[in-house]
């Protein structure tokens, strides 16, 4: 023990230096727990773009691709189909797609790069369901409207751009991915036009 | 055996401890049957910890083997199909006999000063519980397991800005996967049940220090010398209590109340047996159909309906048209209950003492969470969503109007001494 003086002003300093020290020691620790919550590289590779030969689609037809694990709705739209868009947009959240759901290149009224095909992640913005496709059939739910998408989780209803129609839970309209046609049979998804 | 224990309680005061919390610790003499969901609660902890302990030694937490595992555990694991349904069935009846504590803290003001600490850390651990049977319930890899998870952390994607990152943070993938399952996993073995356990703890602890309130909401700790001995309490408490009170209308918690809640605990035992043999999947509400197939990312269940006990929470969330506001709708109706204990500005406790509003308050109230709880297991039609609206204003009107009528109320006049 020494008989030294207390100086005050000191020990408060120390105690304060030490415990700035270990609380940045302890928000550095926290670094990789918190990072190691992100997708790992194996879970990034997985998440590649996938081929899709469209040309064997019938006119109205709609198949699904798998594209991280998501279902991604491929269409080719009918004259009639590509006509029926302007249809209703009076009844829509956002016609004109100006919420960021799609690419620049698909901030169209079809939503995709060519009015044919549309390219669609199939997942309801609300929370997640899979909207059905009711081709035909889907006046029952909307007046006037023949085809489009109904989801059976919340109600939610999109027309055959996957634009959002008003009064449903879901807010946005149906997010398009990143596509492109390297050649006029291939679609791409997950790499968009111009990019490669 | 005197000398043994003698030698460890200089060491470790382990009969004091016995002596504080069981064998000397005052009890109102008047607990009524809504007092023995604290025990029946511990109960199905101890009961959730083994046979978790069991299940975790043949279940295999990833995206290939899970569902299978659980197959195996079913079919082939001597005793497998019971520890199985030991755990799913007592994860509903851990929300059955919480729900029913709750209420008790409800009606008779337990949450009520001095005991707004007790209510949160009870409110703590029944948040606790929702995330260990959210992410418990991802485990068996099930279809239903699956697009639930789905939709609860897509109720994160309604955070503005980060919300989209956020949610893949949480799966640790672009899609919920084995990734999102071991790290369910890791929690709802470990994690939770350690905070669990801690919350527990301090949750028995600060009601021991504050001291059990009873169906009159009396005080049955007086001041010290208020009392004449004669009227005091006969039996032997511990000098924690009596140092700074005097007690009246208490018996010892051990062997009066131990006793009592074995008998609870068997009346209870053989609910959760008849339960456990004869319809372990609670008829669809304790392990849904789409269970009994694989996780799918690509097919979504005709209708996704939660487990029973998150129904009314679920109901709150989807009556609103916006995403975020019912998500944020939904949380408020959690943070509510936390502030129970400031929105009742009331001084009488119990509802035997006060208004004939209050009571209708509380039976409209318990009236609305049912009803929210069973449309949040319905598929959302057009009426349901109007009954929907009209309970959710029931349940967060139950706060408001309790705020404004407590402070003025016309409450019976409280007796000075338990009545039996």
């Amino acid at each position: 023990m020494s008989n030294a003086p207390v100086n005050n002003g000191r020990r408060r300093f120390l105690t304060a230096a030490t415990s700035v020290v270990g609380g940045v020691g302890a928000v550095g620790v926290a670094v990789p727990f918190i990072g190691s919550w992100n997708p790992s590289e194996r879970a990034k590779a997985a998440g590649a773009p996938v081929e899709v030969n469209v040309s064997k689609i019938e006119p109205g037809q709609l198949i699904r691709a798998e594209w991280r694990g998501k279902p991604v709705y491929v269409i080719r739209r009918t004259d009639a189909i590509i006509e029926e868009l302007a249809g209703h947009e009076d009844q829509l959240r956002d016609p004109e797609s100006q919420e960021p759901q799609q690419p620049d290149y698909a901030t169209n009224r079809h939503r995709s790069i060519k009015p044919e095909f549309m390219v669609a992640l199939g997942v309801c913005t609300h929370l997640g369901c899979a909207p059905t496709y009711h081709k035909g059939d889907f006046e029952e739910k909307v007046e006037g409207t023949k085809n489009g998408f109904f989801c059976p989780c919340h109600g939610s209803k999109f027309d055959m751009a996957g634009r959002v129609f008003q009064g449903v839970p879901a807010p946005l309209n149906l997010v398009v991915p990143e596509h492109s046609f390297p050649t006029a049979d291939t679609l791409l998804i997950g790499v968009g036009q111009g990019e490669a | 055996m005197e000398n043994f224990m003698a030698w460890i309680e200089k060491r470790l005061p382990f009969m004091d401890a016995m002596n504080k919390h069981a064998i000397q610790y005052p009890a109102p003499k008047n607990f009524n049957f809504w007092y023995v969901f604290g025990i029946l609660a511990t109960v199905v902890l101890v009961n959730q910890i083994l046979t978790g302990i069991w299940l975790t030694m043949n279940y295999e937490p990833s995206g290939d083997g899970a569902f299978a595992s659980i197959e195996y555990i079913m079919r082939d694991v001597d005793y497998g199909w019971l520890l199985r349904y030991m755990h799913s069935t007592g994860a509903s009846a851990f929300f059955v006999v919480v729900y029913l504590h709750m209420f008790r803290g409800l009606i008779y003001g337990s949450y009520q000063k001095p005991r707004e600490l007790l209510w949160i850390f009870g409110m703590l651990i029944y948040l606790v519980l929702m995330a260990e049977a959210f992410m418990g319930y991802l485990l068996p890899w099930g279809n239903m397991s699956y697009w639930g998870a789905q939709v609860i952390i897509g109720l994160f994607g309604a955070i503005p800005v980060v919300g989209e990152e956020l949610t893949i943070w949480i799966k640790g993938d672009y899609v919920i996967s084995g990734a999102t399952l071991n790290r369910f996993f890791a929690l709802h073995v470990i994690a939770l049940p350690l905070v669990l356990c801690v919350l527990v703890f301090l949750h028995i602890i600060a009601l021991h220090e504050v001291g059990s309130n009873n169906p009159d909401g009396t005080d049955i700790k007086k001041p010290k010398g208020s009392v004449p001995p004669e009227e005091q309490s006969k039996f032997t408490f511990h000098k924690q209590y009596t140092k700074k009170y005097d007690i009246v209308d208490a018996i010892p918690f051990h062997p009066y109340y131990t006793v009592k809640d074995l008998v609870a605990v068997v009346i209870f035992l053989i609910g959760f047996s008849w339960v456990m043999f004869f319809a372990p999947e609670g008829g669809g509400y304790f392990i849904e159909a789409p269970n009994f197939e694989p996780a799918n990312g690509l097919k979504t269940p005709e209708h996704i309906a939660p487990v029973w006990y998150f129904g009314p929470f679920y109901t709150i969330l989807r009556v609103v048209p916006d995403k975020l506001m019912g998500a944020l709708l939904m949380f408020a109706a959690i943070g509510m209950l936390f502030a129970l204990p400031w929105f009742d500005r009331g001084t009488v406790r119990s509802i035997r003492y006060r208004s004939k509003l209050h009571l209708l308050n509380i039976t409209q109230f318990a009236i609305c969470f049912v009803i929210l709880g069973i449309l949040g297991t319905k598929p959302a039609t057009d009426l349901n969503n109007l009954i929907g609206v009209i309970a959710t204003f029931g349940y967060f009107g139950f706060f408001v109007a309790l705020w404004f009528y407590s402070k003025g109320e016309k409450t019976k006049p409280v007796p000075e001494r338990v009545t039996g």
